[in-house]
């Protein structure tokens, strides 16, 4: 392991340049997982371009509908302490208090937990389901692009090089939308899950409407319950909930690995899809 | 271009240090500053061994590049006492039993003095809340949240 030529940009534009001049350069946000890829061998950077000194990259906006932009060096503990955050999805905040431990939250980036892709992260799979937008720097455009289409792979996002993550946007809510993120951890609870759910929709009456789930650890990227959306797409109540979540089982894709067998997965997809649908309407 | 010269404050001091780029804060506090109070234990942000906090936040010194501490104020658990006067925390670590082997203990102390700091009267569940991360194998948990309600009634 050796050392490898460092930036700090202060500006997005600075920091584009920097990509055009070493398209093969690493980008670095709060550094975490970059830390420990670099300690295994995993990644060997020959420049590194940090955004830390990006001017407004950490910052937190609401708009009149109670959308939210959060910028991509904005931290897990910033989300989780934000009011504004929690004024308008504090779901959102309760889902990166579920990250790792308080070091890991006081370190790591939004911006850097959607660039990394790893299937079995929190916040990605969360926004899937509140379909947030992914502001994407590219050399002379800064596209939304649907989280969903950016994260393509484990490790693996649709950015091209040379692109960079801005922010993520979450629309508003409206007054009947319900949101409920439900993580399983086999070992200790800083641990990453073995399955998780977010679940978003519209609840009037007790009846669900639009909702939108995605599950995290299940498969190659946050894996969108198809199935169990399409069962409950003409408004569902709780008695349906059981026989619709059973379907979840075809919409994943689980490995066996040490947080449990394939089959063990499908079955707790199962079973918290389920009570994420519960939460939806408690 | 593969070193830079980073500045920062370490327990009050103001430090300058040229550091390679692939070293982490947890090498330069040890390696470089000799304060081998901060101790490595899983090396990947796990344990809590190696805690500091970083502008008052508590961080896994494992886990940051060096480069990251460039203009911030970093304290370590060397900086806790001043002028040999163990701190309250320090002092009910030691007379509630909150350690045993020791190799946890700085980490410990740094995550509860960030948790004093942000609730100076915490409850049994903030406390359980902040300090589970920070794994101690010898003596359970209880003396170490003993040790903090007491420090907290100083």
């Amino acid at each position: 392991m050796s050392g490898f030529a460092y930036h700090e940009p202060a500006t997005w534009s600075a920091a584009q340049d920097l990509l055009r001049a070493e398209p093969d350069a690493m980008v670095l946000a709060g550094g975490t997982a970059f830390t420990l890829l670099l300690r295994q061998g995993l990644i060997r950077p020959t420049t590194v371009i940090s955004l830390r000194r990006v001017s407004g990259a950490d910052g937190i906006l609401a708009d009149s509908h109670g959308g939210l932009w959060i910028g991509a060096m904005v931290t897990h503990t910033a989300v989780v302490r934000s009011p504004i955050v929690r004024a308008s999805w504090p779901e959102f905040a309760d889902a990166a208090a579920r990250v790792a431990t308080l070091r890991v939250r006081n370190q790591a980036t939004i911006g850097g937990s959607v660039a990394h892709a790893d299937p079995a992260s929190d916040v990605p799979v969360m926004l899937a389901a509140l379909d947030a937008q992914v502001i994407v720097r590219k050399p002379n455009a800064a596209p939304r692009v649907p989280i969903d289409e950016v994260l393509v792979d484990t490790f693996t996002t649709s950015l091209a090089p040379g692109e960079l993550i801005e922010s993520v946007q979450i629309a508003g809510r409206g007054p009947n939308t319900r949101a409920a993120y439900l993580k399983f951890t086999l070992r200790s609870v800083d641990d990453y899950a073995t399955v998780s759910v977010a679940a978003r929709a519209e609840v009037v009456d007790g009846t669900v409407r639009a909702p939108r789930i995605f599950l995290g650890a299940v498969g190659a990227r946050p894996m969108r319950a198809r199935s169990v959306e399409a069962a409950l797409a003409d408004g569902a109540r709780s008695r349906d909930f059981a026989d619709a979540a059973a379907l979840v089982r075809s919409d994943v894709d689980p490995i066996t690995d040490v947080r449990g067998s394939a089959e063990y997965k499908r079955e707790m997809a199962r079973v918290f899809t389920e009570r994420a649908l519960r939460a939806l309407v408690s | 271009m593969s070193e830079q010269v980073i500045h920062f404050t370490v327990n009050g001091a103001r430090q300058e240090r040229r550091v390679a780029t692939h070293r982490r804060l947890i090498d330069v506090l040890r390696d470089d500053l000799g304060l081998t109070g901060t101790k490595e234990g899983c090396s990947v942000g796990v344990c809590g061994a190696c805690s500091v906090l970083v502008d008052g936040e508590v961080i896994s010194s494992c886990l940051l590049p060096a480069t990251y501490a460039d203009g911030t104020s970093i304290t370590t658990v060397e900086g806790l006492a001043s002028d040999g006067e163990l701190t309250p925390l320090q002092d009910a670590f030691i007379t509630e039993g909150g350690f045993q082997c020791g190799i946890c203990t700085p980490g410990q102390l740094i995550t509860a003095s960030a948790l004093l700091a942000a609730h100076p009267r915490p409850s049994d569940e903030q406390i359980d809340e902040w300090m589970m991360s920070n794994l101690c194998r010898c003596t359970g948990y209880h003396g170490i949240r003993r040790a903090i309600h007491k420090a907290a009634a100083v």
